[in-house]
Parts: structure tokens; C-alpha cells; sequence
């Protein structure tokens, strides 16, 4: 089975994207070396598939179509939304075992190498047909 | 020969081949590397100098040279590590009792594969890259992982296997039935898969439904007279048969009574059917069995009018007697509606909604849809078919669900405009 584990962050005072650029050197670091060292477990139990981080929202913009198709775009306001930073798509044996992993990502060390404990939100990925219709 | 009969006799040596390695050497990965080296040789060879007149025993030949070669180079590193090399048991292959019978070998791979100990994607995995011969970047795509991640998960098998000491062999009489129960799950997860994998490009999803029968095959050519053996054969052919009407072109699902049934392969359901009618009067019913006997009924029907519901009714009865799946109870809940009338059918819903397994389950919540628009319960099936799609894990399904929410509820909106 299919899941995508997404982390996000809500911007503003608790932000952990703007928090880990002000942590000494040391715990950005450790932070780092905890994700690199996580994908790599996750390759050597032969559960990765996919991993992406996303580029910070200062730079995101939200698009719409105009009457003519034309793309028209805005700004996003960071301070007032949860922003997806990154993703990883693994393929496990149960739904237990994808919130064991999620909850490993979530552990990952924070300022003083204590653990974040961030939300990490869990979808299965939709599969194909069902065996049988009747 | 021809380069595709060239492919098709070096696949069907592969796991025969690599069975006979194992089985002298103890040793799975070391064995497969050595049957690359010969495969290689043949390849390069075979299309010069012709096919060997015994191609399987000149690959063992090439192989446990290679083996050999490998083995004496190991020792000579050890000698030096140590004096005590030669004990390491890893120098003599031991004495085989049974004559050299390919068909048993790779019979002793495929209950090796599907071994215990090993987590169900392995077992797929390795039971697909040992036995069927399938490349690790072929089977890395009909899972839609990445290669390396398949590599890992098919070497990380071969370790378990290792590590637990499985012995080479035919499982003892005592465990035979228990070992065999195993493949033939793996051999039906692997065919399923070929239906409900996520996506990805149809023809590969379909290569795995063949690869399973392949298999299945083998093994039933080997143990001709295991009725389950011939029953999951018999519900593979009978349900693939159904391959080119049970979805549209744009991969929505098409539910049996709306199937074309024209497009039924007719010859893949005569042997289903000749299959299990040989199977089920040796007395020794199984579950696959029953399953293959009820997709023989749906498949002998012209028409959806035709089937013989009472037939299939009873069928599931036995069905449920042997298994505790509930999930049995709902198809058996369908047939009794069919026969007795959708209150019946609902009644045994009821009957099992408390279980855990089907709680929270979406096909419980798509078959009440189904049995209540039977009844003529418009809105209460609208209900359920939303909340059905509102659970499944597979996206043609959750299509199917709405559009039927969809259908019934403008049916109604243009049943109360005429009132």
C-alpha cells in the first residue's frame, strides 16, 4: 500500500521553517543529517518511493484562469496559511507500519536535539480497479 | 529456433536451473549471480553454435562451473584469514539423494520464496524475480517503485532466507499442506495484483495477471492432483477472462451485469471450466475452488438474466462455512437478494456489520447501496454509495460509486419534478 507523508508548517511565530534558519549551527545540522540519514532507511527497507522538498512560499503564487485562459497570479500570504514543505510517498505492508514512519519523521530533532514532534499528515495513495464488481 | 522461443525456453529453465544451484550450494544470491554469468554464456553462445541438445543440464554446467570458481575463491581468501576454513562446511556440496529432476527443483524455489518469514511484498517480489524470471527493473514498474527500491526489497528476501536457514528440500508431508497454502496465497496476490495495482500502464498491470497463471501453471503441472492447485488455476482463468469487459476505455469499472459478454475469452473459460469440473468430485474442496466454481456459474451465463443465482447461493453457504472472511458475507448477501429478495440480503448485512474487519469498510456501505436501490430505497442507497465512495483506497472505484450516487439522485430530483 501506497501512503504520501506530508509535512507542513504553519507560518508565523512558531514556524519551523523560519525557526531552523535562527537554531545554532549545531541543531540545523543535526536536523539535516536526520532527514538524509531517514530517506536513506527508508531506501534500505526497500519502502521509498518518492521524497521532494518544496521551495520556502515566499516565492509561491497562487494561479487562476482568466476569462480568455490566461494565467493571472498572486501573491500567497504566508503568515496566514499551513504551507506543505515536503513530501515522501513510501509503499508498506499495513497502515500501522506508514504511522510508524511518520512518526519517526515526526521525532525529527529540533533546537537542543530535542524532538519536534510535528503533525506529519498521512493519505494512502488511491489504487486501481477493485477485484470484482458484482 | 527463434529468438522469442530462445527467451521463452531460457525463462522456463531459469527457475529450474537456479532451483538445482540452490539446492548443491546453499547459497541464493551467490546461485543467482552464477546463473547471470551462464545465462550471459547462452546468450552469447546459443545464437552461434545452436541450442545445446540439453540446454537445462548445460546451464547447470556453466553455472556451477562459475559457482565453483566462486567457491574456490572464497576459500582461498579464507585459508589465509584462517586455517580452519575447510570446516566451513561451504566446500562440499552435499550428497543428493533424489534424482535430478528440474521440475522439482523449482518446485523446492517457489515454497522457498513464498517462505514464512518473509513479508508478503518480498515473497511477491522474490517469487516473481527467483521463479518467474522477471527482471528487477520489470518488477520494480508493475509496483511503480523505484528499481533500486525493488533491488533492496528482492536482496533483503535472500538475506531472511538465509539468516532463518531454510533447508532445500520438498517441505516435509507434515508441513506440505501448510508451505503450499502459502504459494498459492502469494501466486493470488500476485494475480490480484495485476488488477488492482495503482494506476501505471495497463499492459504491465495485465503481464502480471499472466505471469501468476504462468506460474500457477507450473505448479499445477507439477502437482496434478491438488484440487486447490487446479481450483486457484481454474479462478484465475475464469476471472481474467472477464479482462477486456470488466473496465471502459477510460478505466472505469464495468460491474458484472453491465459487462459486454461478447468480449469474454470463451476459450480461457472452457478450460477454467473443465478445470474445476475435474477438481471439485475428488472430494477435497477449497476455498479456491468454491470461488472458481461461483466465476464458472457467472461465466456460463449468456446473459446477466441467465445466471443462476440459486446456484451461486449455495456456493457461497459452503463458502462462509470455510472461511471466516467476512467479506464473504457480502457477496453472499448479493446472491441471497438475487434469489430471496433484497430484504434477505440485507438481513445479512446486518448480520455482520458489527465485525471489525468490515466496520469501517467501504464494501459494506457499497453493497447496502446496491441491495437498498433494489428495494427501491432511492435516497437511503444515494446515502451509502457516498459513503462508500467516501472510503475505498481505489480511484476507478471511487468513480464508480459516485456516478451511481449521481444517477440515482437525479433520477429522484426527476422523479419528484413529475409528481
Amino acid at each position: 500500500m501506497k501512503y504520501m507523508m506530508m509535512m507542513s508548517f504553519k507560518a508565523g511565530k512558531e514556524s519551523m521553517a523560519k525557526g531552523i534558519m535562527t537554531w545554532p549551527k549545531h541543531d540545523a545540522q543535526a536536523h539535516i543529517a536526520f532527514m538524509i540519514g531517514f530517506n536513506k532507511e527508508l531506501k534500505a527497507s526497500g519502502e521509498f518511493v518518492a521524497a521532494e522538498g518544496l521551495a520556502w512560499p515566499d516565492q509561491a503564487k497562487l494561479v487562476r484562469a482568466g476569462k480568455d485562459g490566461t494565467p493571472i497570479t498572486d501573491g500567497v500570504f504566508p503568515e496566514s496559511k499551513e504551507f506543505l514543505i515536503g513530501y515522501w510517498i513510501i509503499d508498506v505492508e499495513s497502515p500501522e507500519r506508514a504511522y510508524e514512519v511518520a512518526a519517526r519523521a515526526s521525532a525529527a530533532p529540533g533546537p537542543g536535539g530535542a524532538p519536534l514532534n510535528m503533525p506529519i499528515e498521512v493519505r494512502q495513495i488511491m489504487g486501481g480497479p477493485p477485484e470484482e464488481y458484482q | 529456433m527463434t529468438p522469442p522461443d530462445f527467451e521463452r525456453v531460457l525463462r522456463e529453465l531459469t527457475p529450474q536451473v537456479l532451483g538445482a544451484l540452490v539446492r548443491r550450494y546453499r547459497d541464493f544470491a551467490a546461485a543467482e549471480d552464477a546463473l547471470q554469468e551462464a545465462l550471459l554464456a547462452a546468450a552469447t553462445q546459443w545464437p552461434q553454435d545452436g541450442v545445446p541438445d540439453h540446454p537445462r543440464a548445460w546451464l547447470t554446467q556453466v553455472a556451477s562451473r562459475c559457482m565453483t570458481d566462486q567457491i574456490r575463491s572464497n576459500v582461498a581468501r579464507r585459508r589465509r584469514e584462517t586455517e580452519v576454513a575447510m570446516e566451513s562446511g561451504y566446500l562440499i556440496p552435499p550428497q543428493d539423494p533424489e534424482a535430478d529432476d528440474g521440475g522439482d527443483d523449482s518446485l523446492i524455489l517457489i515454497y522457498m520464496c513464498c517462505h514464512p518469514a518473509l513479508t508478503t511484498s518480498s515473497a511477491i517480489a522474490l517469487t516473481l524475480r527467483a521463479v518467474g524470471g522477471l527482471t528487477t527493473a520489470e518488477i520494480a514498474r508493475a509496483f511503480l517503485v523505484p528499481e533500486a527500491t525493488m533491488a533492496q526489497r528482492i536482496s533483503r528476501a535472500k538475506q531472511t532466507i538465509k539468516a532463518s536457514c531454510v533447508p532445500f528440500r520438498l517441505p516435509l508431508p507434515q508441513e506440505r499442506e501448510r508451505s503450499l497454502r502459502a504459494v498459492l496465497h502469494v501466486l493470488y496476490l500476485i494475480f490480484n495484483e495485476g488488477y488492482t495495482a495503482s494506476a501505471g500502464d495497463h499492459l504491465q498491470r495485465t503481464d502480471l495477471a499472466n505471469e501468476a497463471i504462468r506460474l500457477t501453471r507450473a505448479v499445477h503441472a507439477r502437482l496434478p492432483g491438488h484440487a486447490e492447485v487446479a481450483g486457484l488455476l481454474a479462478l484465475m482463468l475464469l476471472t481474467d477472462a472477464r479482462r477486456f469487459a470488466r473496465t471502459g476505455t477510460n478505466g472505469e469499472v464495468i460491474p458484472l451485469d453491465k459487462q459486454d459478454r461478447t468480449l469474454w475469452d470463451r476459450q480461457q473459460i472452457a478450460e477454467g471450466v473443465a478445470l474445476i469440473s475435474a477438481a471439485l468430485p475428488k472430494g477435497s474442496v477449497g476455498p479456491y475452488q468454491l470461488q472458481a466454481a461461483i466465476a464458472a456459474v457467472h461465466d456460463e451465463a449468456a446473459r446477466a438474466g441467465d445466471t443462476d443465482w440459486p446456484q451461486i447461493l449455495a456456493l457461497y453457504d459452503l463458502l462462509r462455512h470455510m472461511s471466516d472472511n467476512p467479506m464473504v458475507t457480502l457477496n453472499q448477501a448479493i446472491a441471497a437478494a438475487m434469489v430471496h429478495g433484497a430484504t434477505k440480503g440485507l438481513e445479512l448485512l446486518d448480520a455482520v456489520k458489527a465485525d471489525p474487519l468490515l466496520a469501517n469498510h467501504h464494501r459494506l456501505d457499497a453493497v447496502r447501496a446496491h441491495l437498498l436501490e433494489l428495494a427501491g430505497d432511492r435516497n437511503g442507497a444515494v446515502l451509502y454509495y457516498r459513503a462508500a465512495a467516501g472510503k475505498t483506497g481505489s480511484l476507478p472505484e471511487r468513480n464508480y460509486l459516485l456516478t451511481q450516487a449521481a444517477r440515482l439522485s437525479s433520477e429522484s430530483d426527476s422523479a419528484n419534478e413529475q409528481e
